[in-house]
């Protein structure tokens, strides 16, 4: 399977990455090399190989149910929350307008 | 006097125990190192007043005949993928520059409470994709090491190569490393250093820099196998914040460290013997299997039929998942924001990620993006999660025989940077053999074991089973031991 420069563009737009025209025909036989490389594992009979979903087996915890157990995931941290936000306003990080 | 710098993390615990230096000493010494090799480009940013500080606690608390943790006085780099609260944390991005989180990582955090101290924040692939240091948006990190009779700048391996190009360098006597899908071990070998990633689990994630979640762990990489071992147990334990911290207790690693392998049986690979390997890493894989032969143990032939596939299903499932963990970035957050004039929130997204992202990154992020689409997810992901899960099933089967798995951790010595950059693929190909332990999660290690006629070090690399780290250390202790690798570079910077 092969991707075209149109493909690429649309999945660079999914990806929200601008991508100049250059940088496109850069691309395209790059990520074709790869898909190609991996089309290898098509060799491979899966039937009835289960895809792995934990890589060690762990299962899910349950912490205490109590407000603010663990404090540096909790909540109260509005301004740790925005220090580091590009534009920050009233307490909310800022961005373009949305709404027209 | 004593040169500190030569010193490595367990002689500068027992000697700043032991009252034969202060902490201070070894602090200020490796701050000097640190400041006279700018030309490695290790380090993104340096603190020598975190090292410094960390070190008066620990002397302080000698004074006071108070315990100074496993890993007291010893002043580490901090590769620059865990959060450091205030200190700037990049994950050697643009989009990150300039990001000082508000939070420590569980992984530095374990280290101060251990009594280390930090020096600075090591360069290295940018958000850890890459395997020769050059894909950092602060310049590639040059290796100590030169191959015999040129001056070409070599590479120190990646994703951590500020983290092995330091220690290589003696510029600190230990630092952090994350293995993704081999940047620990390859660095490691590159430089002629230890390096041990766990079992997936024993290190928290919480506040490293997400690349591919299933797959990413931290681990120290330092200059013996004894120092591996103190400093793992310092950076392991239990982690109520990461969901896929490991509920057990962290062994005694370094108590129980013993060299003699009798009773043990070490599995020898076959599918590892792939064309176009070096012939003296092929060398170095027969005097290891001497050594351990030596040291008591039976080596035997096992069989891991899928390892040609780990490789290209791991180049599906990481960057399926970083383009996931990378979506993050989008200039509203944290990091570089980039809002052309009258963009809309959209715009503004598409144009921070494409000046804030380097080419490499922005490769997975969009392999990714197009193997978890509506139509390919299956084809892609899915076979790709399959083929995990035989990948897994091989190691089990190989471990019903054996031990301790003993390869090669890379199949070619460090190259010249800039000597691989025409195709992604030949780079990618570097991991082969570190690959399928991480797509297994299983504890692998790489360990120092000759110089190949170029006068460049060659690692070979241990893997065990689940939650083996102490059958890993004690076959690299008995490798290292027998190796007597003692070649250091020959300063240049």
């Amino acid at each position: 399977m092969s991707v075209t420069r149109e493909e690429v563009a649309k999945i660079a737009s999914l990806a929200r990455i601008k991508m100049g025209d250059a940088e496109l025909d850069k691309m395209v036989p790059e990520l074709n090399n790869i898909l190609d490389w991996v089309e290898q594992l098509g060799e491979v009979d899966t039937s009835g190989v289960e895809p792995m979903t934990a890589v060690i087996p762990n299962s899910l915890r349950l912490r205490d149910d109590v407000v603010d157990a663990i404090p540096e995931t909790s909540g109260g941290r509005r301004d740790d929350v925005l220090a580091n936000a590009p534009v920050a306003e009233h307490g909310f990080f800022g961005v373009p307008k949305v709404i027209e | 006097m004593t040169d500190f710098t030569q010193l490595g993390v367990k002689d500068i615990r027992d000697g700043v125990a032991g009252g034969d230096f202060t902490a201070r000493e070894v602090a200020e010494s490796f701050n000097a190192a640190v400041a006279a090799a700018a030309e490695l480009n290790a380090f993104i940013v340096t603190t020598p007043d975190h090292a410094l500080a960390a070190a008066d606690a620990v002397d302080a608390k000698r004074a006071k005949g108070e315990s100074l943790g496993k890993m007291g006085g010893v002043p580490i780099g901090m590769k620059d993928l865990f959060a450091t609260k205030g200190v700037q944390t990049t994950a050697a991005s643009h989009i990150l520059e300039g990001f000082k989180p508000e939070y420590e990582s569980t992984v530095s955090q374990n280290l101060w409470d251990a009594g280390a101290g930090m020096l600075g924040k090591l360069n290295l692939d940018q958000f850890a994709m890459g395997s020769s240091n050059e894909t950092s948006y602060f310049g590639n990190v040059n290796s100590p090491w030169k191959k015999e009779g040129t001056n070409s700048a070599m590479s120190p391996g990646g994703s951590s190569g500020g983290s092995s190009s330091a220690v290589a360098a003696r510029i600190a006597p230990a630092a952090t490393g994350t293995d993704t899908g081999g940047s620990i071990r390859q660095p490691a070998a590159f430089t002629g250093i230890c390096g041990i990633k766990p079992t997936y689990g024993r290190c928290s994630r919480w506040g490293v820099v997400a690349f591919a979640s299933s797959l990413d762990q931290a681990g120290p990489m330092a200059r013996s196998v004894e120092d591996c071992a103190i400093m793992l147990e310092a950076m392991a334990g239990f982690d109520p914040k990461d969901a896929t911290s490991l509920q057990m207790d962290v062994p005694n690693w370094e108590a129980a460290l013993n060299a003699d392998l009798k009773g043990k049986k070490v599995g020898i690979p076959k599918e590892y013997r792939m064309d176009g390997t070096d012939q003296a890493i092929l060398d170095s894989w027969e005097q290891g299997k001497a050594m351990l032969r030596d040291a008591g143990a039976e080596i035997v032939d096992v069989s891991l039929p899928h390892t040609k596939y780990a490789l290209p299903a791991y180049y599906i499932i990481a960057p399926a998942e970083a383009s996931s963990n990378l979506a993050r970035y989008d200039g509203v957050r944290y990091g570089l924001r980039d809002l052309p004039d009258g963009a809309g929130l959209q715009d503004m997204y598409a144009a921070t990620r494409a000046a804030g992202f380097g080419d490499e990154v922005k490769r997975r992020v969009l392999i990714g993006t197009y193997v978890l689409s509506a139509g390919f997810y299956d084809a892609y992901y899915t076979q790709a999660q399959k083929i995990r899960t035989l990948v897994a099933q091989d190691f089990e089967k190989a471990f019903a025989e054996c031990d301790v798995i003993l390869a090669p951790t890379t199949p070619t010595a460090s190259f010249p940077l800039g000597s691989l950059d025409a195709d992604p693929l030949t780079m990618y190909l570097n991991d082969v053999f570190a690959v399928p332990a991480s797509l297994a999660g299983l504890p692998a290690m790489s360990v120092p074991a000759m110089l190949n006629p170029d006068g460049l070090p060659l690692g070979l690399q241990l893997v065990g089973k689940p939650f083996d780290e102490q059958g890993v250390l004690d076959a690299g202790l008995a490798i290292q031991q027998r190796a007597g690798f003692e070649a250091q570079p020959e300063k240049w910077w």
